[in-house]
C-alpha cells in the first residue's frame, strides 16, 4: 500500500520533469525569438534605471557611478528649498493645465464638425490638410510660428498694426509666451487627434440618427442628444489619460521655443532637468528632477488607469 | 423625400464649412508665406505683411542652402538611418511580439508586464545619456537606431494583431514540418502587412523628425541629422549650439535662406504625406483598440 504511494508520488514527479523538459520543446523557440527583446529592454530601459542611484550620490564622472560618494536625499532637499525648482514645477502644471482645458475639447468640437460637413470631397481634403501638421517636426512647426509671429513679418502682426495696434512679439513676449504653446499645440494636434473620435462617431448606429429625424430632431439637437452622448466613453477615457499625464510637458515644442526673455513662465521640468545636467552638468542633481517627475508621473498613470478600468472597460492593462 | 432645410441646418452648416475652412486655411497660409519667403530677395521680406506669391524671385536663398555641406550631410545621414532604422524596428518588434501572442506561452503576462512597465518609467535623461556614452554610442549613427529598438507601445499593438490572426494557418505549416522562425517569416509577416505598414510610417516618421538624440550625442558635424541641422540653421545666433558655429557661418542666416531650408527639410514628408496618411488613419484605429 505504502510502496504504492511512493511509486505514485515518483510517477508524478517524472511527469513534472518530463513536463518541464517537453514544455522547452515546445515553447523554447518563442523563448529564444524573446531574448534579443528582453536584452534591449534590459540594457536600455532597465539600464537608466540603474543610474537612478546617481541622486543619491554626488556622481563625478571620473569615479563613475560605483565610485561616487553617497550623500542621502541631499539633492532633493536641494530641489525642494532651491530657488529654481518650484517655478518650474509650478509652470509645467500651469501650461499642461492650459493644454487640457483649451488643447483636450478641440479635437472632439473638430470631430463633431467633420462629421457633419456633408460634401465628401470638401471632407476628405479639409481632414487630409488638419491631420498634416503632425507629421512635421517640432523643429519645422516652431520655425513656422515664429515665422508666423514675427514683430517685424509676420502676418498676425500685419493685420494688428493694420488695426492701429502695436505690434506685439509673441514668442518672447511672458504675457503670451503660453498663449503661443497652447495655440501652436492645437494647430499641430487637433486633426489628428480628432481621428479616434470620428471613429467612435462612425461607431454610432446610424438608425438612431434616423428615429430622431422621424421624431422631428434637428441637427442641432441631434448632435447634442446622440452623438456628444455616444462619444461619452471615449471622451471620458481619453480625459482621464490626458489627466495622468498633466505633469508631462511636451520637451520638443517648449525647448525649441523656449527662449531667456520667457523662462520665467516656460522653463518647464523637461528643459530645466536638460539644461541642469547636461549643459550645467548637474548630473545628480538633474537625475533627482527628473526622478521627482517620473514617479509623479507613474503615480497618476496608475491612478488613471484604475480609474478609467472602474468606469469602463478601456484601460491599457 | 428630400427634407427642407431649417434654420438650425444652416447654422451647422455654416459653423462647420467656416470652421474647417479657417482650420485649412491657417495651415496652408503659412506654407504659402515660407514659399514666397524662400523665393524672395532677402530686402523685401524684413518688413511686415502677408506674402502669399513673390513679387520677384530669385533662388538666392536655394543656392546659398545648395552650398551648406552640413544640411546635405544631414540628409543623407536621415536618410539612411529612416530606412535602416525603421527596418530593423519592425524586424525586433514583431519578432517580440510574435511569442507574446500565444495565448498559452508559460510567463507570457510576466514579459508582458515587464515590457509595458517601461512605458510608464524610465530612468530619466541624465542616467539614459551616461548609458548611451558608456556604451560608446556618441558619436556612433547606432544611437539613433539602438536606444529606439523597439517601442513598447507598438509591440503591443502589433501583438493584438498576430492574437487575430487565425492559428489554423501555423498548425497546419508545422504539421507539414516547417519550424518556429520559418512559420513567423513566411506565414506570419507576410499575413501582417496593414499591421507592419502602420508601426513602420511611425518609426519612420519618427526618424524623419528625430533632432534631439543628435543634438545630445553626436559632437562630430558630418555625422549630424537633417532636423537638428535645420535647428541651427533657423535658431543661429540664438542660444543653439554657440560653440559649434563654424566661422564662414558666424553672419546670421538670412530668413530667405532660414526658410529655402526649412522647405527643402519638409518637402520629403509633404510629398508622401498625402500617400501615407490614410495608412495612419487605419493605424490610429488599430491602436485604439483594447490591449
Amino acid at each position: 500500500m505504502e510502496s504504492k504511494v511512493i511509486k505514485q508520488k515518483c510517477e508524478l514527479k517524472k511527469t513534472k520533469k518530463q513536463s518541464i523538459k517537453s514544455l522547452m520543446q515546445k515553447y523554447g523557440g518563442y523563448y529564444l525569438m524573446l531574448l534579443p527583446i528582453l536584452i534591449y529592454f534590459i540594457i536600455f530601459k532597465y539600464g537608466p534605471m540603474y543610474g537612478i542611484i546617481i541622486t543619491f550620490k554626488e556622481f563625478y564622472p571620473l569615479k563613475g557611478i560605483m565610485g561616487s560618494e553617497w550623500v542621502g536625499l541631499e539633492h532633493f532637499k536641494t530641489m525642494f528649498t532651491g530657488l529654481y525648482f518650484w517655478p518650474v514645477f509650478r509652470n509645467t502644471i500651469i501650461i499642461s493645465f492650459y493644454k487640457l482645458i483649451w488643447g483636450f475639447p478641440a479635437p472632439i468640437l473638430l470631430a463633431i464638425i467633420i462629421n457633419e460637413i456633408k460634401a465628401a470631397k470638401f471632407k476628405k481634403v479639409a481632414q487630409t490638410v488638419s491631420y498634416m501638421p503632425h507629421f512635421l517636426s517640432w523643429v519645422i512647426v516652431s520655425g513656422i510660428v515664429i515665422e508666423m509671429l514675427s514683430p517685424t513679418r509676420g502676418p498676425i502682426n500685419y493685420f494688428l498694426t493694420l488695426l492701429g495696434q502695436e505690434p506685439i512679439y509673441f514668442v518672447a513676449d511672458p504675457n503670451w509666451f503660453r498663449t503661443v504653446l497652447v495655440a501652436s499645440g492645437i494647430w499641430q494636434g487637433v486633426g489628428w487627434g480628432s481621428i479616434i473620435y470620428l471613429a467612435a462617431i462612425s461607431g454610432i448606429d446610424p438608425q438612431l440618427y434616423e428615429a430622431a429625424s422621424i421624431d422631428g430632431a434637428r441637427r442641432i439637437q441631434k448632435i447634442t442628444y446622440i452623438t456628444l452622448p455616444s462619444l461619452k466613453p471615449v471622451v471620458v477615457i481619453m480625459l482621464i489619460f490626458a489627466c495622468g499625464g498633466i505633469i508631462k510637458d511636451n520637451f520638443e515644442q517648449i525647448y525649441n521655443l523656449l527662449n531667456l526673455k520667457v523662462y520665467s513662465v516656460g522653463d518647464v521640468i523637461s528643459t530645466y532637468t536638460y539644461e541642469q545636467g547636461l549643459v550645467n552638468l548637474q548630473y545628480s542633481y538633474s537625475t533627482a528632477v527628473g526622478l521627482f517627475k517620473n514617479i509623479i508621473s507613474f503615480a497618476l498613470v496608475i491612478t488613471a488607469n484604475s480609474i478609467a478600468k472602474r468606469v469602463s472597460e478601456y484601460a491599457i492593462w | 423625400m428630400r427634407i427642407k432645410k431649417t434654420y438650425d441646418d444652416y447654422i451647422v452648416d455654416f459653423i462647420s464649412y467656416s470652421v474647417l475652412i479657417i482650420l485649412c486655411i491657417s495651415i496652408i497660409l503659412p506654407f504659402m508665406q515660407i514659399i514666397t519667403i524662400s523665393l524672395s530677395p532677402p530686402a523685401q521680406v524684413t518688413s511686415y505683411g502677408l506674402k502669399l506669391f513673390p513679387k520677384e524671385i530669385t533662388f538666392e536663398g536655394y543656392r546659398k542652402i545648395a552650398n551648406n555641406s552640413l544640411l546635405w550631410t544631414g540628409y543623407k545621414n536621415t536618410i539612411m538611418v529612416t530606412i535602416l532604422g525603421t527596418a530593423i524596428n519592425v524586424f525586433f518588434t514583431c519578432l517580440g511580439a510574435y511569442p507574446l501572442s500565444k495565448k498559452n506561452l508559460p510567463g507570457r503576462n510576466m514579459i508582458t508586464a515587464f515590457i509595458v512597465f517601461t512605458m510608464y518609467f524610465g530612468g530619466g535623461l541624465i542616467p539614459t545619456y551616461m548609458l548611451n556614452k558608456s556604451l560608446g554610442l556618441i558619436n556612433s549613427m547606432w544611437v539613433f537606431i539602438l536606444p529606439g529598438l523597439v517601442g513598447s507601445y507598438n509591440m503591443i499593438i502589433t501583438r493584438n494583431f498576430f492574437m487575430s490572426l487565425p492559428s489554423s494557418l501555423e498548425e497546419s505549416a508545422r504539421v507539414d514540418g516547417a519550424g518556429l522562425f520559418r512559420i513567423f517569416l513566411v506565414i506570419i509577416l507576410p499575413l501582417s502587412k496593414p499591421i507592419i505598414a502602420t508601426i513602420a510610417l511611425w518609426y519612420g516618421v519618427g526618424h524623419w523628425n528625430s533632432w534631439f538624440s543628435s543634438m545630445l550625442y553626436m559632437t562630430d558635424r558630418s555625422k549630424h541629422l537633417l532636423q537638428y541641422v535645420l535647428r541651427m540653421i533657423l535658431f543661429e545666433g540664438t542660444k543653439v549650439d554657440e560653440g559649434a558655429v563654424e566661422i564662414d557661418q558666424v553672419i546670421v542666416n538670412t530668413e530667405t535662406m532660414k526658410m529655402a531650408a526649412l522647405l527643402v527639410a519638409t518637402v520629403p514628408i509633404l510629398c508622401v504625406y498625402p500617400f501615407i496618411q490614410k495608412y495612419f488613419v487605419k493605424g490610429v484605429m488599430v491602436g485604439s483598440l483594447k490591449g
